[in-house]
C-alpha cells in the first residue's frame, strides 16, 4: 500500500516559533521603497489588491497607524473609471470587479466609504452579471465564481445588498436569487466548489463560494458536513493545508481553508495548533513576511493570509478578522453590515 | 521568467522605443501613481520604455500593425495585464488579421505562462471567433501533459467540450491520465464531468462499470483521496445509495483483509450510518475512535463529532424499536443552522 504523500518537512528546531508582528510591519512598509524593480512594477496589473493586502495586514497588526490614509484613497480615486463605475488595478488600466472589491475594503478599513461613488459602483456590478446568474469579471466576460464572491461582497460592503426579497428599492440589487443558483451549481459531488460547474474542487474557490453563501446569508443551502470533511482532509501531516487533493500546503490555502471552515462553524475539525506551527514556520525571520511554504521568499500576498489566518486561530495581538471579508472585524461591524457564521 | 533572461535571449537585438525613429511620432505616457511608500514604483528602464509607449497608444486609440507589435512586447514583459490583452484583441479584429497566426502566438504564450489567466481567455476569445475548436483537444493534452493539474487547461478542456459537444474518446482520455497518475485528482473530476454529461450518471448498468473502474482503482491505491470521492459521487446516482451491494462487499473484504484505510474505515461509518439496520452501529463507533485515536488523528475532532451521530443513531434506533417511531437518524443529522450577527 504506497503512500506517496506530498508534503513539507518542517525542521523543528530551526523553525520560527513565535509571531514576528514587528518584521512584518517593516517589511511591508518598505515594500515597494526596496521591492526589487522588475518584481515590483510587473506586480502593478494587480496593485489594488496589493493595497488591499498591505493595508489589511497593517490593520489586523494594530498598525493603521503607520499609513498615511490620503495615500491610499488618492489612489483608489485615481483608478476609479467614471464611464462603467468600476475600479482597475492601476490608473490607466480598465476596471475590474476584483479590483472594485478591494478599492471597497480600502475606504472600508479607512473609514471613508461615505466618500466613494456608490451608486456608480452598483451600477457596475449590476452591469456584470449574466443571465445564468454569474458574474463576469469585466466587460470582456470571464465567469469564475470569484467574481460572484465579489460582486455580493463589494454590495454588501457599501451597504446595498437588500437580502430582502420585498424589498422596493430596485436600484441596488442583482438577481440575487439566480446569483445564488449559479454558486450552488457549482458544487461538485465531492462537497467542494470550483470556478464554474462541474469544475474542480478547489480550496480557494470554496472560500469565494461559501464566502458568498455567508454574505448573503444562505449558508443553509449546501451539505456543510461533506464540504467541511473535503475541507478538513487538506490538512497534512505537516500541519498545513493544500488547496486540492495531492498539492503541496500552501500559506495562502491555510487561509481560505480556515475561513471556510471557521463560516461553516466546524474550525474545530481540523488540528488548529499544527496549523498555527505550520503558518508560523513559514515566516522570513530575516526580511519579515510570510511565505507560501517554509523556507521559501515571502510577499504581501502570503503575508495578509498569514496573518489573517492567525487571527481566526486566536493569535494575541491581532484585531479579529472577518473569515468572511478577510478584514478587521471591527471595520464590518462600524459599517452594520453583517455575515451568516454557522455555529 | 525575469527581465534578465528576456534580455539575455536576444543581448544584441533589443532597441528602446524612444531611440525607435519610426516611434518618433508618439510621447510616451508615464505611468501615474499613487505616493510612496505602497505605491512608490521604480520601474525598470525597459519595462518603463515599452509601457510608456504601450499606455500611449492605448490613449491614443491608435491602430497599427506596429501598436500590435508593441503588444507583444509588452505582454511579454506582463503576460498577466489584461487591458493589453484586451487593447490587442481589438487591434487583431480592426486589422482584420488572420487568428490562425495569433494561435501559434497563444501557443507560445501559454506555454511559457501556463497558469495566467489572462493567455487561456485569450484563447477561448479566438476559438470563440474562429467557431473552430480542432486543434484545442490535442493542444490541451500537450499542456496537461506539462502539468496535469493545470487548473486553467482543464477549465478550458471542460468548456470546449461542452460548447463544441466533443466529449467522444473524453472517458478514455482520463483513463490513460489515471493510469499514468492515479491521484490525478483532476482527471477523475473530468471523468465525473464526462459521465455526467452523457448519460452514464442516469443509467444504473454504466454506472456500475464507473463503479468497477473506481474500486480496481482503489485496490491499486487505497490511500487515494480521489477515487474514494469519485466512488461516492458515483453512489449519490444509486438508489441505493452507499449500501449499493457490490461496493458494501467491496469494502467489507477490503477491511477483511487487514486494509485499515482512513478512507475505508470512513466509508464504513457512513454506510452504517445510512443503514436502517444497526448491525454494524458498534463497529461504527469503535471506528470513529480508530480513526480519532489513531488511523486519522490530525482530524480527531470530526470523528469525535461523527461518534456523536452513531451515538445517536444507536440509542434513537433503541428508542424506536421501543415506541415503534420513524427512524430519520443520518449523518446529516447534525447541521447546525444556528446564525449569529457577525
Amino acid at each position: 500500500m504506497a503512500n506517496l504523500l506530498k508534503d513539507v518537512v518542517i525542521d523543528e528546531k530551526s523553525r520560527p516559533k513565535q509571531l514576528l508582528l514587528e518584521k512584518h510591519v517593516d517589511y511591508l512598509l518598505k515594500y515597494g521603497k526596496d521591492a526589487n524593480d522588475f518584481e515590483f512594477c510587473t506586480t502593478e496589473y494587480l496593485r489594488m489588491s496589493g493595497m488591499y493586502w498591505v493595508l489589511t495586514t497593517l490593520a489586523v497588526a494594530k498598525k493603521l497607524d503607520t499609513v498615511q490614509r490620503d495615500q491610499f484613497l488618492d489612489f483608489i480615486d485615481e483608478c476609479w473609471d467614471s464611464s462603467s463605475g468600476g475600479y482597475s488595478a492601476c490608473p490607466g488600466h480598465d476596471p475590474h470587479i476584483l479590483y472594485t472589491l478591494s478599492a471597497v475594503q480600502i475606504a472600508a478599513t479607512l473609514d471613508a466609504i461615505e466618500r466613494l461613488p456608490s451608486d456608480d459602483i452598483v451600477r457596475y456590478v449590476r452591469s456584470l452579471q449574466n443571465p445564468d446568474g454569474s458574474f463576469a469579471g469585466d466587460r470582456w466576460g470571464e465567469v469564475d465564481t470569484r467574481f460572484s464572491f465579489c460582486a455580493v461582497a463589494t454590495l454588501a460592503l457599501l451597504g446595498r445588498l437588500h437580502l430582502d426579497d420585498n424589498d422596493n428599492d430596485t436600484d441596488n440589487n442583482i438577481d440575487l436569487e439566480s446569483a445564488v443558483r449559479f454558486v450552488l451549481s457549482c458544487q461538485n459531488f465531492d462537497g467542494g466548489f470550483g470556478s464554474r460547474p462541474n469544475a474542480e474542487s478547489h480550496a480557494g474557490l470554496i472560500y469565494c463560494c461559501v464566502g458568498f453563501l455567508s454574505v448573503v446569508r444562505r449558508l443553509a443551502s449546501i451539505d456543510g458536513d461533506t464540504l467541511a470533511w473535503w475541507l478538513s482532509e487538506r490538512q497534512l501531516p505537516s500541519g498545513g493545508l493544500n488547496g486540492r487533493p495531492e498539492k503541496l500546503p500552501d500559506v495562502c490555502y491555510s487561509w481560505w481553508v480556515i475561513s471556510s471552515l471557521t463560516m461553516l462553524g466546524r474550525q474545530r475539525w481540523i488540528d488548529s495548533d499544527r496549523l498555527k506551527a505550520y503558518i508560523l514556520a513559514s515566516q522570513d525571520v530575516e526580511t519579515g513576511g510570510f511565505s507560501d511554504r517554509p523556507g521559501d521568499l515571502p510577499d504581501p500576498f502570503h503575508t495578509v493570509f498569514g496573518v489573517a489566518a492567525l487571527s481566526l486561530l486566536g493569535e494575541p495581538g491581532l484585531l479579529q478578522v472577518s473569515p468572511t471579508f478577510c478584514m478587521p472585524q471591527q471595520v464590518i461591524d462600524r459599517l452594520g453590515v453583517t455575515s451568516q457564521i454557522l455555529s | 521568467m525575469s527581465e534578465s533572461s528576456s534580455d539575455s535571449s536576444c543581448p544584441d537585438r533589443w532597441v528602446f522605443y524612444c531611440d525607435r525613429p519610426e516611434w518618433k511620432d508618439v510621447t510616451p505616457l508615464a505611468q501615474e501613481e499613487g505616493p510612496s511608500p505602497v505605491a512608490a514604483i521604480a520601474y525598470s528602464a525597459k519595462f518603463r520604455d515599452v509601457y510608456g509607449y504601450m499606455r500611449a497608444v492605448i490613449k491614443n486609440k491608435e491602430i497599427s500593425e506596429r501598436a500590435l507589435e508593441l503588444t507583444t512586447d509588452a505582454l511579454e514583459l506582463n503576460p498577466a495585464n489584461y487591458t493589453v490583452w484586451q487593447y490587442r484583441r481589438l487591434l487583431l479584429k480592426e486589422l482584420n488579421k488572420d487568428l490562425h497566426d495569433e494561435f501559434d502566438y497563444i501557443n507560445q504564450m501559454i506555454e511559457d505562462s501556463a497558469k495566467n489567466y489572462q493567455v487561456w481567455h485569450h484563447r477561448m476569445v479566438l476559438v470563440e471567433w474562429l467557431n473552430d475548436p480542432s486543434m484545442e483537444l490535442d493542444f490541451l493534452k500537450e499542456a496537461l501533459s506539462a502539468d496535469p493539474k493545470n487548473y486553467h487547461a482543464w477549465k478550458h478542456r471542460q468548456w470546449v467540450i461542452k460548447t463544441f459537444n466533443l466529449f467522444g474518446s473524453e472517458m478514455e482520455f482520463t483513463e490513460s491520465l489515471i493510469e499514468d497518475d492515479l491521484r490525478n485528482n483532476s482527471a477523475w473530476n473530468q471523468r465525473y464531468f464526462v459521465a455526467l454529461h452523457t448519460g452514464i450518471l442516469s443509467d444504473p448498468d454504466r454506472t456500475r462499470k464507473e463503479i468497477d473502474f473506481a474500486m480496481k482503482a482503489i485496490l491499486k491505491a487505497t490511500l487515494n483521496e480521489s477515487s474514494w470521492n469519485y466512488l461516492r459521487g458515483l453512489l449519490i446516482h444509486m438508489d441505493k445509495g452507499l449500501l449499493e451491494e457490490d461496493v458494501v462487499d467491496f469494502c467489507e473484504k477490503l477491511y477483511a483483509s487487514g486494509n485499515r484505510s482512513r478512507h475505508l474505515l470512513a466509508m464504513l461509518v457512513d454506510i452504517a450510518l445510512e443503514d436502517e439496520d444497526t448491525k454494524n452501529d458498534e463497529r461504527a463507533l469503535q471506528l470513529c475512535e480508530e480513526l480519532a485515536k489513531r488511523y486519522d488523528h490530525i482530524r480527531e475532532k470530526y470523528w469525535n463529532y461523527i461518534a456523536v451521530s452513531v451515538k445517536k443513531k444507536i440509542s434513537s434506533t433503541s428508542t424506536t424499536n421501543h415506541k415503534s417511531t420513524e427512524n430519520e437518524t443520518s449523518r446529516g443529522c447534525e447541521q447546525i443552522e444556528d446564525t449569529v450577527n457577525l
